[in-house]
């Protein structure tokens, strides 16, 4: 396959081109084919240097980016707030420069504040990727959900995907709803108004305060994490009252489309967003998104640091 | 005796009903008649427009306290290159102004280092904590020009009508920045469309509104006269104008960004279009521009809010808000208003001139003989290009950098002293 990615970042999706998607997903593809073999590390990397900066805590976004950087024979280092100086009061910009003269090649980063990947991206000559910023973006998420839909059914074109939940406080429904428009699925946001302002709209997807009428057509269902730490203006009455709202449960399941897909970013409040059988159950696609992460950024590492196109698609 | 005569220009002084083309005379710091002597200087302005010093209503000199962002002397230097020969000045310096001592420092200190006439305000509440009022009685006899707890809300609606009638008392100007923060909460900018892509937590128009609405109700109770500062959403005109119409002493600033910057400029996360209240949509600036227009904005005011590089240059939500603007401003309301809206060129100077001196009791405003000789000379149809580089303020953060703009100040005396003299008219022959 002729490459068509040219960016030194990841930022967003929304900045992305459907072809742009598409060749990070045929990449992830034949980066998943590697994963399933004895050997599991290739040497697309090798001698280059990737750094973890963890501004804000994660726990599966940060070891799926160390394990795809030594799967591609990267060197790595990671850093959080608490190991680094900016817990001293460095600044984002000083700490990067710092980066940049230590020579880091690729700069993973995961930050509280919308716009970091961007702030550090205008300022150094290395690649950056975004893993998660605020509230805007988690690129490498929407992507591995994207990729996983697309594993399972074989397309996305017209495909219905639901995204339900906390959407004004999520970058992962911002990343996922440009990746899935995009590439011709039908995304449709669920939840309360205070969690789902009606401008998103103008986003290009439709938005519906009520889960039970969306249930019979969605092929997918994306169920998002409620924050409870985000809750701090009042937002819902109490996590009881989302759950009996909002919360697909066994009855709720029911009513859905035989082999509706079920997904979740994690980590999950069993009994909250999904009920605990149903995390578990045969629909469940969320353990596969978390393997599907690996391949989709070792793709996204071996693109931004110039790999050629791999795979057909 | 020292003269200087301004030679062959318009004259445009709206404030005396005047716009004809003449000479203006110059003797001794205030504005002359009859005859200039051999001595006197003479300055070629043919082709330019001749004003009365423009005034600024709502800067931000840092002076005491943060002078790393910006002082008196830089403030006004960079005032007079905008044209500007007053500013009213804020009193969100470190100490805050809410007593006399600290205004009696700032006049003192103007009148040492400032070059363009600096008029302090003192703060409504002790500290600009809005709980306890300031002493408002002996901010006035030490020369404020109003109260203001800008950049901090009076978010207690019984203090605020507290202030009011105790300022009605002396009939002094109550300047308020609108934001219910309960409603603003965290917010960085516009809510709306674009804060949703770009996940930053939204400041609405209507925290603007609320507090404007509840302004305009006590300032019907209790008679005081109120301004609410850079106003940036349509719903608040909407309600200014309503209740301007039924006689309301309530007035309202417009700022240069907010009549031609919109939210989405936002999209690169860079913080020279974070300032409080934020960039709005096209519908906002629109209903701005025709309040302005219609006479419902009164006034044109700059919110010049100095911040150094590293102050700003950090992630979008950590930036402090605020932008600076004296040395654009002007260039930007001729473009916008005059060039692009086709409004006369007097509007807008008797906005900047006469109409704020006479609401704040400056005495200035003017070009009649015996007044402060402040004078302004703008080049209308001057084309020139922002480079931050160039200011004279301390502080470089503009978002209308690069940008082109038609129309400039040119000249500038303040007190009959030649302030800024951009081709170097002086000393021509």
């Amino acid at each position: 396959m002729s490459t068509v990615w040219h960016r030194k970042d990841l930022l967003s999706l929304r900045e992305l081109s459907a072809d742009e998607l598409n060749q990070v997903l045929v990449t992830a593809k034949v980066f998943k084919e590697i994963l399933g073999r004895p050997i599991k590390k290739v040497p697309s990397l090798q001698g280059r240097t990737v750094v973890n900066l963890f501004v804000e805590p994660s726990t599966r976004t940060k070891i799926s980016f160390e394990l795809a950087a030594v799967r591609l024979s990267a060197d790595v280092v990671s850093l959080d707030k608490d190991s680094s100086s900016l817990r001293k009061g460095e600044t984002l910009s000083d700490t990067a420069k710092n980066l940049e003269a230590l020579q880091a090649g690729i700069i993973v980063i995961r930050h509280r504040s919308a716009g970091a990947a961007h702030f550090l991206s205008s300022r150094l000559k290395a690649s950056v990727i975004n893993a998660g910023d605020g509230a805007h973006e988690h690129p490498t998420q929407g992507l591995l959900d994207t990729f996983t839909i697309l594993e399972r059914l074989g397309k996305l074109e017209g495909v219905r995907v639901l995204i339900v939940g906390d959407i004004i406080h999520s970058r992962v429904a911002r990343s996922n709803l440009w990746a899935l428009t995009k590439l011709g699925a039908k995304v449709t946001l669920v939840g309360p108004p205070t969690l789902l302002p009606r401008e998103f709209e103008e986003l290009g997807v439709r938005v519906s305060y009520n889960l039970d009428e969306e249930l019979g057509q969605a092929d997918v269902i994306n169920l998002l994490r409620i924050q409870h730490e985000r809750m701090v203006q009042a937002r819902l009455p109490s996590v009881g009252e989302y759950a009996g709202l909002f919360g697909l449960n066994l009855e709720r399941f029911q009513r859905c489309k035989p082999g509706v897909l079920l997904m979740h970013p994690g980590p999950v409040h069993r009994g909250v967003e999904i009920a605990s059988e149903l995390a578990d159950g045969a629909q469940s696609l969320i353990l596969d998104q978390v393997t599907n992460g690996l391949a989709v950024r070792m793709a996204v590492l071996y693109l931004v640091s110039g790999g050629r196109g791999l795979g057909e698609p | 005796m020292s003269e200087i005569l301004l030679q062959g220009g318009r004259i445009l002084d709206p404030g005396s009903k005047r716009d004809a083309p003449g000479d203006l005379l110059i003797r001794d710091g205030k504005i002359a008649g009859g005859k200039p002597s051999k001595d006197a200087v003479v300055v070629k302005v043919d082709g330019l427009v001749v004003t009365p010093g423009l005034i600024d209503p709502h800067v931000h000199l840092r002076e005491p306290g943060q002078s790393a962002k910006e002082t008196i002397a830089t403030g006004t230097a960079a005032a007079v290159a905008g044209g500007f020969t007053s500013v009213i000045a804020m009193p969100n310096t470190v100490p805050v102004a809410d007593g006399p001592s600290t205004i009696a420092w700032m006049r003192q200190r103007a009148k040492e280092t400032g070059v363009a006439n600096v008029f302090p305000t003192g703060a409504i509440s002790v500290g600009q904590k809005g709980e306890a009022l300031a002493p408002i009685g002996a901010l006035r006899q030490a020369g404020v020009v109003g109260i203001t707890d800008d950049g901090h809300c009076i978010q207690s609606a019984e203090l605020m009508r507290r202030a009011l009638e105790y300022a009605r008392m002396f009939d002094l100007p109550v300047l308020d920045h609108c934001e219910d923060r309960t409603l603003s909460a965290g917010g960085v900018m516009n809510e709306g469309k674009w804060s949703r892509i770009l996940g930053l937590p939204g400041w609405p128009g209507i925290a603007e509104e609320v507090i404007v609405a509840r302004n305009a109700l006590l300032a019907e109770l209790t008679g005081a006269r109120v301004v609410c500062q850079h106003l940036s959403s349509a719903g608040s005109v909407r309600i200014l104008r309503e209740s301007r119409a039924r006689g309301v002493r309530i007035d309202g600033e417009a700022s240069p960004h907010h009549l031609c910057l919109t939210e989405e400029l936002v999209e690169g996360y860079d913080t020279d279009f974070k300032m409080n209240p934020p960039l709005r949509t096209a519908a906002d600036v629109k209903a701005i521009r025709e309040a302005v227009k219609d006479g419902t904005l009164r006034f044109l005011a700059t919110d010049h809010a100095p911040h150094c590089s590293y102050e700003k240059e950090v992630e979008f939500d950590e930036a402090p808000f605020g932008i600076v603007g004296l040395e654009t401003a002007l260039g930007v309301y001729l473009t916008e208003l005059v060039h692009q809206d086709r409004v006369p060129l007097g509007e807008v100077v008797a906005k900047m001139t006469h109409i704020p001196s006479d609401y704040f009791g400056l005495g200035r405003g003017l070009l009649k003989e015996g007044s402060p000789a402040d004078v302004t000379v703008i080049d209308p149809e001057r084309k020139w290009t922002v480079k931050k580089a160039e200011f004279r303020s301390k502080s470089r953060n503009t978002p209308f950098e690069g940008r082109e703009l038609k129309g400039r100040a040119v000249f500038t005396i303040v007190g009959g002293e030649i302030r800024h003299d951009l081709d170097g008219r002086a000393s021509k022959k």
